[in-house]
């Protein structure tokens, strides 16, 4: 046991460079070109919620109960895109990285790994488009803002998990890659981020609230939105989904990685 | 002291199916048809070694024979069907043409990418790199991306990165042999430098001259069974009287 827990020791101080440089490559593969760069992190979840809250205002018209619907939105949307790319990037992270892992030993876990860290780096910069639309929403601060990156942490962890099984997956069968682009549209239905939770009807509300998604939103909007301590319903909600997920992905992709080479 | 690999009747076993398996449409239907596992080849058959440190060892035999099979292995690359391996320090795998290379990076980034495979950090391949820039002659060219490379120019660029420190181990496959006369010389006076700073080399060559100048022991595989294991020169000689007994 203390060999093992000394091997990863050695193996997280000797590859950290490496999960360094992956994501410096992803963060640049991603707005090479783009004359903005960075910037658009940051312009583009702005630009999405000024789509969006003019459609669904004039459309739907949904009853906000005294909050800024802009800024309900755009939580729900920069937590939900976090989701979605981080697993869409991680789901090709080993397909992709063929070439590396063919010839040299690396842990395998570490690129999908990376993959959601980067993401999670442009998650951050896109926290900044919230920061400038509170001010004009007008909307209250209160010190449970501070609590904001709890969900951000579960989240993460809970992405993760799910990034490393369809990493995985997708090395045996690449139909995953066709079917999860469904998946993802579902559950973004599913989950509360353009339409408020008051809407979801009393006998569908206990399957809405399987959806881990659900709550880390939930917990989100609590702290930024509502300026209130998030229920610990929401607190569970968020921890045991998380960690489950995390270690979960973590086994199942332990298991599947061995015969990786041969496939890829 | 111990020693740095040790190979024990390791065994590797591929599937040679004649497609790959990689929807779930075609899985069920061969799993329905008891196609998979269908042919099975077993590219090494219960290999057992053991290399000391500060060793240099050759791998020979014909195309096919296992050298690059037990190269990836003890690399970590492929996990053993059967049997064990045991490696102890670290290791700078040159298998094949731009291994760890991403080909559309260019040579600079791949230095650092490369140099953190290897458990390097930035600022230390930073203070390297005009090192290996200069020993691998790329020039103006390691701005320029890897897949517009030549076979040499890949070699010389990871030849140059994973011998910039002293591994404990060095596996060289084949990779020298794209290099010009004056590269390769260059190569093995690096290499021989390194030997003396006590690193084990595990080489592969189809030069026998080369593998008798360099390497002290040799190994010869031939269809995935350990023929050999002794001096470079009987070995060699063994293995060369080998074909020359099929063609007589």
């Amino acid at each position: 046991m203390k060999r093992k827990l000394e091997l990863w020791a050695y193996q997280a101080r000797k590859f950290r460079p490496l999960v360094k440089e992956l994501i410096k490559r992803d963060l640049k593969v991603k707005y090479r070109r783009s004359f903005l760069g960075y910037v658009w992190s940051l312009l583009n979840p702005l630009l999405m919620m000024a789509v969006m809250s003019l459609v669904f205002s004039h459309f739907f018209r949904f009853q906000m109960e005294g909050v800024s619907y802009p800024l309900y939105l755009i939580c729900g949307q920069t937590l939900f895109n976090f989701f979605n790319e981080s697993t869409n990037q991680s789901m090709f992270a080993i397909l992709g990285n063929a070439t590396l892992l063919k010839k040299v030993y690396i842990p395998k876990f570490i690129f999908p790994l990376a993959r959601t860290l980067s993401s999670f780096v442009t998650m951050s910069f896109s926290l900044g488009a919230i920061v400038i639309v509170i001010p004009f929403t007008g909307t209250p601060i209160t010190p449970y803002i501070l609590l904001f990156w709890v969900p951000l942490v579960f989240l993460f962890l809970f992405s993760c998990g799910v990034g490393l099984v369809l990493s995985a997956l997708s090395v045996y069968f690449r139909d995953i890659t066709h079917l999860y682009s469904v998946v993802i549209l579902a559950w973004m239905y599913f989950t509360p981020i353009f339409y408020p939770t008051t809407i979801i009807p009393d006998h569908l509300s206990l399957l809405f609230k399987l959806n881990p998604l659900y709550h880390f939103i939930a917990f989100f909007r609590d702290t930024v939105v509502y300026g209130c301590m998030p229920s610990s319903a929401t607190w569970l909600g968020c921890a045991v989904p998380g960690v489950v997920v995390f270690l979960l992905g973590f086994l199942i992709f332990r298991k599947l990685q061995k015969n990786f080479i041969l496939y890829i | 002291m111990q020693p740095v690999i040790e190979v024990k009747n390791v065994g590797m076993r591929f599937n040679l199916a004649e497609e790959k398996t990689d929807t779930l449409k075609e899985f069920f239907l061969k799993l329905a048809k008891h196609q998979l596992h269908f042919n099975e080849f077993w590219a090494l058959k219960d290999v057992s070694l053991t290399i000391e440190k500060g060793e240099s060892v050759a791998l020979i035999g014909k195309n096919g024979s296992g050298k690059s099979t037990l190269l990836k292995l003890i690399a970590g690359v492929l996990a053993p069907t059967k049997g064990e391996i045991i490696t102890r320090g670290e290791i700078a795998p040159l298998i094949e043409l731009g291994a760890g290379f991403d080909y559309d990076l260019t040579g600079r980034e791949n230095v650092f990418l490369n140099g953190a495979v290897m458990g390097f950090d930035r600022a230390f391949m930073e203070k390297h790199f005009d090192e290996i820039l200069d020993f691998s002659e790329l020039g103006r060219f390691i701005d320029v991306p890897v897949k517009n490379y030549s076979s040499g120019m890949t070699a010389r660029l990871g030849f140059s990165i994973a011998t910039i420190t002293n591994p404990d181990i060095l596996i060289v496959d084949e990779v020298l042999a794209v290099g010009d006369e004056r590269f390769q010389k260059k190569c093995e006076e690096r290499i021989r430098r390194l030997l003396d700073n006590n690193t084990t080399l595990l080489f592969v060559s189809h030069n026998a001259e080369k593998v008798k100048d360099i390497c002290k022991r040799a190994i010869w595989l031939d269809e995935g069974n350990l023929m050999v294991d002794t001096d470079s020169k009987t070995a060699c000689d063994a293995y060369h009287a080998s074909f020359e007994n099929k063609n007589a």
